[in-house]
């Protein structure tokens, strides 16, 4: 039986409502139950954010993350605000390019990604979200990359087809940086 | 057919197209502003009417207005703006207009916050407007019941002849879950509606008059008794509820919507522990599904009434009670969603303190 | 046997016998409405909305389905009415009390939106039902129970004037304030009502016409003395006329 437990936090902009989205697109079309909750606030820029993603074989009851198997953060204020939410032996992925490693608790997995680094090379900051979805998918294995591709072409549509490309790169530069 | 992944918001907008509503009127509010904007750009692109009204006021005459004019009419909103609609309801009420009510509630009083909450139900079940009427409510815990209840509600509304509300809190309106969402014949068609007033005495050969307005107080009382009648039809009718792991509960939980989710896992981890729990989780909120209550078994003796407010329902559960049983009550409130071992611990108190 | 009319019913209008009072305009006003719809053939696909006020009980005298609203939401409910019929003439018909004070906001996003409705105004410069208290429209100086030394601008500002305020709104098309005091004056405000009426049919928008009108109960007035008063002391700050006209502009265009 699975159940995964995520929170992912950053910036609001960086993407990580999406992120945490794309996953719940893909639990979607495998017929598995799925919630996805944000938090919300009155800003909608600038502010930090973050959502919780709950993807389960059984009947998902209450919505709420509270003690999350893995947990993403993209920048430093994310990490200090859930850090110690995260379950014991629990997997923490961080942006390495904007997040402090030093003093990270040692009872779970951590994987940093310099995503801010490798969206760069390719060619877009923004798609930094979606290198850390790649290296999050490699890690736990819950996805296959074209289950995370089939989503890409739903939501990138018409005028945004054109990031399709841009974000399988990042998707499979992720996957490639915990894989080394 | 396939499930899809949908905010809640936009998931209860579509619903509600599904459902045949012809026209909506509203007015923005957080946290429920996803389902206009949804209903903006869906609704004239189905040939529907959409207007963002001026205040949550006039939007809630326009319902009356379209409604008393034979139209499916749909309004939504969230805590404080239900409370400026409240006048409206009770004109719609009083003159016998149906229409749906989608409320996405937030924390209160006043201006309160803008993150869940279910400090509603009394404004919901006590008729928030003046006089003696009721709205036919429902509360949904998950997507795929709100979706159900949205689209039954435009015929219930129809059937009775009165507003019907769907009650769900902030969380459901912001979170995205799977639903299906069934295609249905132009959704439901309402049919001619003989008493609309919606000028077409020429076709009809009499004046239709929509009023709530009865100066002679034996008229007004008969008129009351009348919709009396269509209350007491839902009290018989529309009860709706679910008993979850009540055959040899000792403690049962009564708590609806989110709150009812977060106390299924409060539920398991209790009886891991050995302690038999089990729960109502109403679905209507009025009628109250006193039902319920009469199914538990002899050995409960406990109720423990579990709120995302302080205390609201737990008001009909003292009124069910009658000295029956036990009772207790766990509230969060001002926009906070407890965690499941809060409810475990409350009860692991409580058991302490009996023992 | 020669038979000679006595009564008939007036066209567009029901048999119900009217509840307002001896000498008030109501009665010329609501016989204009209904003339003009029955004459222009609207009346049977048409939707009445009454207010709140002395005009509550219009639903039960105009010949077309009616709706009754709560105080001040008339626009709104016309509104609710005329986007899901738009085939069907919408009327409102609302005093100054329920118009100017608290459903002033729906009068103007009404007319903001360019909702195609007509709005049948009645100002009296007093609230008759409830027993004349002091309305927006009150003129200053005048004696009501709720300004018993007269209106003073210090305390309850100046009479709003609801033309003038609406020739403001981008959206309204037709505007025009009209009396009923006397003969002449009854056949010019039957001219507006037709204009309005005609706008409307033509789905050209908004339309409002004010009338002035009397409360020789609540003025503590005959109703003669009634009639010369609203033409000495209210059409002086309230002048008669078109206040805006958007067609004469599209003809020109």
């Amino acid at each position: 039986m699975l159940e995964e437990k995520l929170i992912v936090a950053g910036f609001g902009g960086q993407g990580v409502m999406l992120m945490g989205q794309i996953l719940s697109y893909a639990a979607t079309h495998e017929d598995r139950n799925t919630v996805w909750i944000p938090s919300y606030g009155p800003e909608t820029r600038g502010g930090t954010a973050n959502c919780q993603v709950t993807i389960s074989d059984e009947r998902i009851n209450s919505p709420v993350v509270s003690e999350p198997d893995s947990l993403v953060v993209m920048n430093h204020p994310s990490l200090a605000k859930f850090e110690n939410k995260l379950k014991s032996g629990g997997s923490l992925f961080i942006n390495s390019s904007l997040v402090e490693q030093d003093g990270i608790r040692d009872d779970v997995d951590l994987y940093p990604v310099d995503a801010n680094k490798i969206a760069l090379d390719i060619g877009n900051l923004k798609v930094a979200n979606m290198v850390m979805l790649g290296a999050y998918i490699a890690v736990t294995d819950l996805f296959d990359k074209e289950a995370i591709f089939k989503v890409f072409d739903e939501l990138f549509t018409g005028r945004k087809e054109a990031l399709v490309a841009l974000n399988r790169k990042a998707l499979e530069a992720g996957m490639d940086a915990v894989s080394a | 057919m396939s499930k899809v992944l949908m905010k809640g918001n936009e998931a209860m907008a579509l619903a509600a197209i599904k459902g045949g509503a012809d026209a909506f009127f509203g007015y923005p509010i957080t946290p429920q502003n996803e389902l206009p904007e949804y209903l903006s750009h869906h609704m004239p692109a189905n040939d529907r009417v959409f207007v963002q009204a001026e205040s949550e006021v006039a939007a809630i005459n326009m319902v009356y207005g379209a409604g008393g004019a034979g139209a499916r009419v749909l309004t939504s909103s969230s805590s404080p703006g239900i409370a400026l609609k409240q006048e409206g309801i009770s004109y719609l009420a009083g003159s016998e207009i149906p229409c749906v009510i989608i409320n996405v509630m937030r924390g209160g009083p006043g201006l309160g916050g803008i993150q869940p909450s279910q400090s509603d139900y009394n404004q919901i079940t006590r008729g928030g407007g003046n006089g003696d009427y009721k709205v036919l409510s429902f509360a949904p815990e998950n997507l795929q019941e709100a979706v159900d209840l949205i689209k039954e509600s435009f015929p219930l509304a129809d059937h009775y002849r009165n507003p019907v509300m769907v009650a769900v809190d902030g969380l459901l309106g912001q979170m995205m879950e799977p639903i299906t969402l069934e295609e249905t014949e132009k959704t439901q068609a309402a049919g001619k509606k003989e008493w609309a007033a919606d000028g077409g005495y020429g076709e009809r050969g009499y004046r239709n008059r929509i009023a709530s307005l009865y100066l002679d107080p034996y008229k007004l009382e008969e008129h009351n008794l009348k919709l009396k009648g269509k209350y007491d039809e839902m009290r018989e009718k529309e009860q709706r509820y679910e008993m979850i792991e009540t055959e040899d509960a000792d403690i049962v939980f009564v708590a609806y919507g989110t709150m009812a989710r977060v106390a299924r896992n409060a539920v398991q981890m209790l009886r891991e522990e050995g302690v038999k729990v089990g729960m109502i989780r109403p679905i209507s909120l009025f009628p109250f599904p006193k039902k319920a209550f009469e199914a538990l078994p002899e050995r409960t003796h406990s109720l423990i009434t579990l709120e995302m407010s302080l205390g609201q329902m737990h008001q009909d559960v003292q009124i069910i009670n009658n000295g029956r049983y036990k009772l207790d009550f766990f509230g969060r409130t001002g926009g906070v969603v407890p965690e499941p071992e809060e409810i475990v611990e409350h009860v692991r108190a409580a058991l302490k303190e009996d023992a | 046997m020669n038979t000679k009319t006595v009564y008939r019913p007036q066209a567009g209008l029901t048999e119900r016998e009217y509840h307002y009072c001896p000498g008030c305009t109501h009665g010329i006003i609501h016989n204009l409405v209904g003339e003009v719809l029955k004459e222009r053939g609207l009346i049977e696909s048409s939707v009445g909305v009454a207010s709140v006020g002395c005009s509550v009980m219009a639903y039960e005298y105009f010949d077309c389905d009616m709706h009754q609203a709560a105080h001040g939401r008339a626009p709104a409910v016309a509104t609710g009415i005329k986007r899901v019929r738009p085939e069907s003439t919408v009327f409102t018909y609302q005093g100054d009390g329920d118009l100017a004070s608290i459903g002033l906001a729906e009068a103007v996003h009404a007319a903001h939106r360019g909702e195609n409705i007509t709005i049948i105004f009645v100002n009296n410069a007093i609230y008759g039902m409830t027993g004349g208290q002091m309305a927006p429209t009150t003129l200053l100086g005048q004696q009501t129970t709720t300004s018993p030394h007269g209106r003073e601008k210090a305390q309850a500002g100046e009479p709003l004037r609801v033309c003038e305020l609406l020739s403001n709104v981008p959206g309204a098309t037709y505007l025009e304030r009209v009396s009923v005091h006397d003969p002449k004056h009854v056949r010019k405000a039957k001219k507006a009502l037709q204009k309005a009426f005609d706008i409307q049919s033509g789905k050209q928008g908004f339309t409002l016409i004010e009338f002035i009108s009397t409360c020789p109960i609540n003025w503590g007035m005959e109703p003669k003395d009634s009639l010369d008063w609203a033409v000495e002391n209210m059409i002086p700050y309230y002048p008669l006329g078109v206040y805006k006209d958007m067609t004469k502009e599209d003809d020109d265009a």
